[in-house]
């Protein structure tokens, strides 16, 4: 992966296209994620219902694959809905999935210009 | 003609309405496809006075419109109707308000105040998808938004209008 990928992957997205967090249908938890970075610390802390009615609908994979660009990691929370987590069991498997591709992705990024 | 009974009147920018005019839009509400003829005669007045009555009161927006109000569930309409109420930073809710009153699916929209300040919008969609699709998509992004609560409506008890009346202390609901 060419640092650009990885720094396309990474940018902060408009807001329209950011990631807003429901508990259900119409109910938003006014918690939203524009960037990689933020989804993962928003994993960490928004209602765990909430991440629950976006897995198993789809809609984390689609917004990882449509609007971050990202189609590997897109796959990779997809499968985690075979394992049928619940709860904090599945915050833990969701922010360890996404956070050690953010890891991966930050790391392609090369020295910080100064 | 208008005389004794009064007419229509300016009244703190409000127009003033006589006894006559209250009972015509009250059979208006009731069947606004009746003829003058008919409403004049339950009136006991003649149907001119109810034509010039209803084309005055027509002009003055008094009578903003006449419409047809469908069962959606008898032409087999399998929409949704829900209930939305979006929470917003003060500073930020009349915007709000004014983006959401131009999107189609709304079909009534409120300002509310309640424990706080809040929109509250009757909302349309073909399904919960296209429901969740909307909210997602064109509520939740609108700067100013806190949060939303939205409940669908399973069953509907009652649907009116006012129905206006009159008396001493004047025109009421």
């Amino acid at each position: 992966m060419t640092s650009e990928t990885a720094s396309k992957i990474l940018r902060t997205v408009p807001r329209e296209k950011a990631f807003y967090f429901f508990t259900s249908i119409g109910n938003y938890t006014g918690v939203s994620a524009s960037s990689l970075k933020e989804f993962v610390e928003r994993i960490n802390d928004v209602n765990v219902k909430s991440l629950e009615f976006h897995l198993y609908r789809g809609d984390f994979e689609k917004w990882i694959a449509e609007v971050l660009q990202d189609a590997e990691l897109s796959g990779e929370v997809k499968r985690l809905q075979r394992f049928n987590f619940t709860g904090d069991t599945l915050r833990n498997q969701l922010g360890t999935t996404v956070s050690r591709r953010l890891k991966r992705l930050t790391s392609q990024l090369g020295p910080t210009r100064v | 003609m208008e005389g004794a009974r009064g007419t229509l009147k300016l009244k703190n920018n409000a127009l003033s309405l006589d006894v006559t005019d209250v009972e015509i839009l009250r059979a208006l509400q009731e069947d606004s496809r009746q003829t003058y003829m008919a409403i004049g005669k339950r009136l006991g007045i003649a149907h001119s006075t109810v034509y010039e009555r209803i084309k005055k009161m027509e002009k003055q927006e008094v009578i903003k419109r006449y419409t047809a109000v469908i069962d959606a569930e008898k032409i087999g309409a399998r929409n949704i109707t829900a209930l939305m109420s979006v929470y917003t930073d003060p500073k930020e809710t009349e915007k709000v308000a004014e983006r959401l009153a131009k999107s189609p699916e709304v079909l009534e929209l409120y300002a509310c105040l309640s424990e706080e300040l809040l929109i509250m919008a009757k909302v349309f969609a073909a399904s919960q998808d296209s429901l969740h699709a909307f909210i997602a998509n064109s509520v939740a992004p609108l700067p100013g938004v806190l949060r939303i609560r939205t409940s669908i409506v399973t069953k509907k008890f009652k649907e009116t209008q006012f129905l206006i009346s009159n008396d001493s202390k004047g025109v009421h609901l």
